[in-house]
């Protein structure tokens, strides 16, 4: 087990360190650069910003010093937010996203998991088809949809909700249904098509035959092993989910983390895009660790080697 | 059991471990810096008076009565809101209500006191003396001096400052190319006296008051800025200004909060009690929030709710100087020939284009230089331009359609035959790719096969600039209201020479119009320009800017200028 970890955790940052290498020399080969804009500034003031952040050096060079600072914890001054530095933006917009996205996530696992169950138990049943339509729906409708919908109908039309920012639990009622309705829809198809897995198993006939009432055997030893598949999906989602979406931020007017990864890839601020993508590329192996050892506890019968 | 509860504990807690560490940090500014406690409390305690607005705003819900804090939207987070390194529409808005320069423009477009209560400029037109009012502060309180001015214009200049705009507003300042260079105190700006600014020009500038007005060169707080460095002009409490409000609270992403700073000279004509920036940055979000009332005015309106909206009391559209005009390669075939460009220009239905294609918000262009432009005297640069008439008669596409293929058979493609097929690269933004799709068959009714390619705009703008292109959509917004400020652009070393125009006959003209001290000598320096551009078509003009938005009728005393700029600082809410 000790053993494995230590794979697991040299392995996650190898592959850390692969994804900053490749998004670093990526982003260069890309044209355009931070101090352009449609005004074109003067010849000297673009040579003075590039000496002033490094941009003059030869790119393996500069590869090698921006590995060094981050190995150091410095990622560096934004490019384009003059005066912020990576860190403290990803500070600043990180918490407001991970909280937003964990309420998310919560509620998408809350609704998601019993109604896939539902859904497994009364299979053909009426309540079953009401829920394969909502999960399909859910998955097919894509979230700038889900958005100006609710905006339009709570926001504009009926005026129950506010329609920006998140500085009441109000605000918060909108963005939540948004973000978590497409996990939802997608536990709940995961869920549904497990559980309907393992009540075919043998050791459930078992069980059923012994007499254990339907409650435990549903608790006990189908959901165990059926949300295995939910566990492997949950992992990576919710660092997806934590570190914002962009989509849902601009249209409710949410200052989270989202916005700054598609904000610094079209605005060339090279070191943001180093410092989001290392982030969230940190957070997935995290979650992906995670995951393996919650498998652990979840079917002991797993090894992990 | 026990191990199933383990279970479902270990996934809460990393949901919940999440969640919390994003309720901790939510409401502490990051890197709050020790070293500035001093600012902090002095700000704090300087601007007690405006603490009801700043908790009133902070719940987020619509303005309260007694304490009015307009809500307004004109753009999202501005990128930097430090005076000097602003380049930028929505930036600028939020300097000249925070900030105030030398000099002012008022509602007419007329330079008129700010800092300064009166200036002189000497009879060779180099040395400009501006005498400033009697007890300016700072919004922390502490004085503000002519020497402040010396700091912040040498600031403008230093290569590790980089300023964008440094060129444009203090290239023609005696010792620039030395401060640039590196020696700061090389720049000719002096105080010989706390109440006296001298700057001398290396050679003469007329328009040298519109700078003094430019953003650019507001006077900035040495002390918050050695303290804080680059990071002072990003948080609330480090940012010290002297403008007509001041920053009071600031959420990236959210708003940006000014409060009415009680130390400004005309602050007895405020109304307001703040001004509340929604970084909005999508526009359905913004009209979202105008519908509901959150927000008043909003800069930001969806394209598909102009035609519905064209006509309302709460519509406005009105000009900007700037103009939305084609590039082409000069350095290229087909592009070297006149006649092939003229052709290529006439071919394009402009009313058509401004009225339909982009629904009005647009006017259709005739010359390159649009309305808000001033002449020497004063008039309106177009009123004088080509004799009165425009350059290009809107009026006669059919006529000009003709012209186009007459030309085209001049220079020897008649009807197009033997003329290579043509690229026109844009990016994809507001009307871009509606004006591809009509050149596509305005110039294809000639004869020429039009390839349309769309180019993200990161890449678009280096692709541009190193004429890596056959012709490809153009536009400038001017600074200030001279018309060099454009007609430059066609200079033939100019950074935004995208299309490599190189005549000497107009870098002639332009370099007359730097030079010469007459006011009448200069207009018709100007207008020689514009008259060589016109007649060889070094750029294909084709419609001029305006800003259109959605403002309630509750706001008074506002106005929107030329420059792209709405003035609330002496707006009111009606009730």
């Amino acid at each position: 087990m000790v053993k494995y970890m230590i794979k697991r955790i040299l392995l996650a940052v190898v592959t850390v360190w692969a994804v900053a290498t490749i998004t670093f020399f990526l982003m260069n080969m890309v044209p355009g650069g931070p101090f352009l804009s449609e005004k074109a500034i003067s010849p000297q003031a673009t040579a003075a910003l590039e000496a002033k952040y490094g941009l003059d050096k030869p790119l393996l060079q500069r590869y090698f010093t921006y590995m060094s600072d981050a190995l150091h914890g410095d990622f560096g001054d934004s490019l384009k937010q003059r005066g912020r530095t990576v860190m403290s933006i990803i500070t600043m917009k990180f918490p407001v996203s991970a909280r937003l996205g964990g309420i998310s996530v919560l509620t998408a696992l809350c609704l998601g998991i019993p109604l896939g169950c539902m859904a497994a138990l009364k299979r053909g049943k009426f309540l079953d088809s009401l829920i394969s339509v909502v999960s399909t729906c859910g998955i097919a409708v894509p979230s700038f949809v889900i958005c100006t919908l609710l905006m339009y109908l709570f926001g504009v039309h009926l005026k129950w909700l506010p329609t920006m920012g998140l500085s009441s639990w109000k605000h918060y009622i909108m963005p939540v249904i948004a973000l978590a309705f497409y996990p939802t829809a997608y536990i709940m198809r995961l869920m549904r098509s497990s559980m309907l897995d393992v009540l075919e198993q043998d050791y459930m006939r078992t069980a059923k035959a012994k007499g254990v009432s339907g409650f435990w055997i549903l608790f006990k030893h189908a959901l165990r092993n059926a949300i295995l598949p939910v566990v492997t999906y949950v992992g990576p989602m919710l660092a997806y989910t934590v570190t914002g979406s962009f989509v849902v931020e601009k249209i409710f007017v949410i200052p989270g983390l989202g916005g700054e990864f598609i904000g610094a890839i079209s605005g060339r601020d090279y070191t943001l895009i180093m410092g989001t993508t290392i982030f969230l590329a940190t957070l997935i192996v995290v979650m992906n660790v995670l995951v393996d050892l919650v498998y652990k506890i979840v079917d002991p019968r797993i090894k992990l080697k | 059991m026990k191990k199933r509860v383990l279970t479902f504990m270990l996934a809460a807690t990393m949901v919940l471990g999440l969640t919390a560490c994003g309720g901790n940090n939510n409401n502490t500014p990051a890197d709050s810096n020790a070293s500035n406690t001093n600012t902090e409390s002095n700000n704090a305690a300087n601007n007690e008076s405006s603490d009801n607005a700043t908790t009133d705003n902070a719940t987020g819900e619509t303005v309260t009565t007694g304490d009015k804090i307009l809500s307004v939207q004109v753009g999202p987070d501005p990128e930097t809101i430090d005076p000097a390194l602003n380049s930028a529409v929505d930036g600028g808005n939020m300097l000249l209500h925070s900030f105030e320069c030398l000099l002012a423009v008022d509602q007419d477009g007329k330079l008129i006191p700010g800092q300064a209560e009166s200036w002189e400029t000497s009879e060779d037109g180099l040395t400009w003396t501006f005498h400033l009012r009697d007890g300016l502060k700072w919004s922390d309180g502490s004085d503000l001096t002519a020497n402040d001015f010396v700091y912040s214009w040498k600031r403008v200049c230093d290569p590790m400052v980089a300023a964008p705009y440094a060129e444009t507003v203090l290239g023609m300042v005696a010792g620039y190319q030395d401060a640039v260079a590196g020696n700061l105190d090389a720049l000719q700006v002096a105080a010989p006296d706390d109440k006296t600014f001298v700057v001398t020009l290396s050679n003469p500038c007329s328009y040298f008051g519109s700078l003094a007005a430019f953003a650019t060169l507001s006077p900035v707080q040495q002390a918050t800025i050695d303290a804080n460095g680059d990071a002072w002009a990003t948080k609330a409490e480090t940012y010290i200004c002297n403008g007509p409000f001041y920053i009071s609270e600031w959420v990236p992403g959210s708003h940006i909060l000014m409060s009415k700073n009680t130390n400004y000279w005309n602050a007895d004509a405020i109304k307001l009690a703040g001004i509340k920036w929604n970084l909005i940055e999508d526009a359905n979000a913004a009209y979202s929030a105008y519908q509901t009332g959150e927000v008043l005015m909003i800069k930001d309106v969806p394209t598909e709710e102009i035609p519905s909206l064209l006509g309302n009391s709460d519509f406005f559209v009105d000009p900007i100087i700037g103009t939305y005009y084609l590039s082409l390669n000069l350095n290229r075939e087909p592009f070297n020939d006149a006649n092939v460009r003229k052709a290529l220009s006439l071919a394009i239905d402009r009313e058509y284009v401004a009225n339909t294609l982009m629904q009005g918000t647009y006017t259709a262009a005739g010359n390159f230089m649009g309305p808000g432009w001033i002449d020497t005297d004063g008039s309106q640069f177009m009123d004088n331009a080509n004799g009165g008439k425009p350059y290009i008669d809107i009026t006669t596409h059919e006529a000009n359609v003709k012209e186009a293929e007459r030309l085209l058979e001049e220079a020897g493609y008649a009807n197009g035959e033997g003329l290579p097929s043509i690229t026109y690269s844009t990016n994809d933004a507001g009307y871009h790719k509606v004006v591809a799709e009509y050149l596509q068959q305005a110039w294809g009714e000639l004869g020429i096969d039009l390839q349309v390619e769309i180019v993200e705009w990161g890449s678009f703008t280096p692709m541009r600039r190193n004429g890596d292109y056959d012709s490809s959509r153009n536009g400038w917004v001017g600074d200030y209201s001279d018309p060099s400020n454009m007609l430059d652009l066609l200079y033939s070393t100019n950074g935004n020479n995208d299309g490599k125009f190189n005549n000497a006959e107009y870098d002639a003209a332009m370099e007359v119009s730097r030079t010469t001290l007459d006011a009448a000598e200069r207009s018709q320096a100007l207008h020689k320009a514009e008259d060589i551009l016109m007649a060889e078509t070094g750029c294909i003009p084709v419609a001029y800017y305006n800003d259109f938005w959605l403002q309630s009728e509750k706001i008074t005393g506002s106005w929107h200028s030329p420059y792209g700029y709405w003035y609330f600082m002496y707006a009111d809410i009606a009730e």
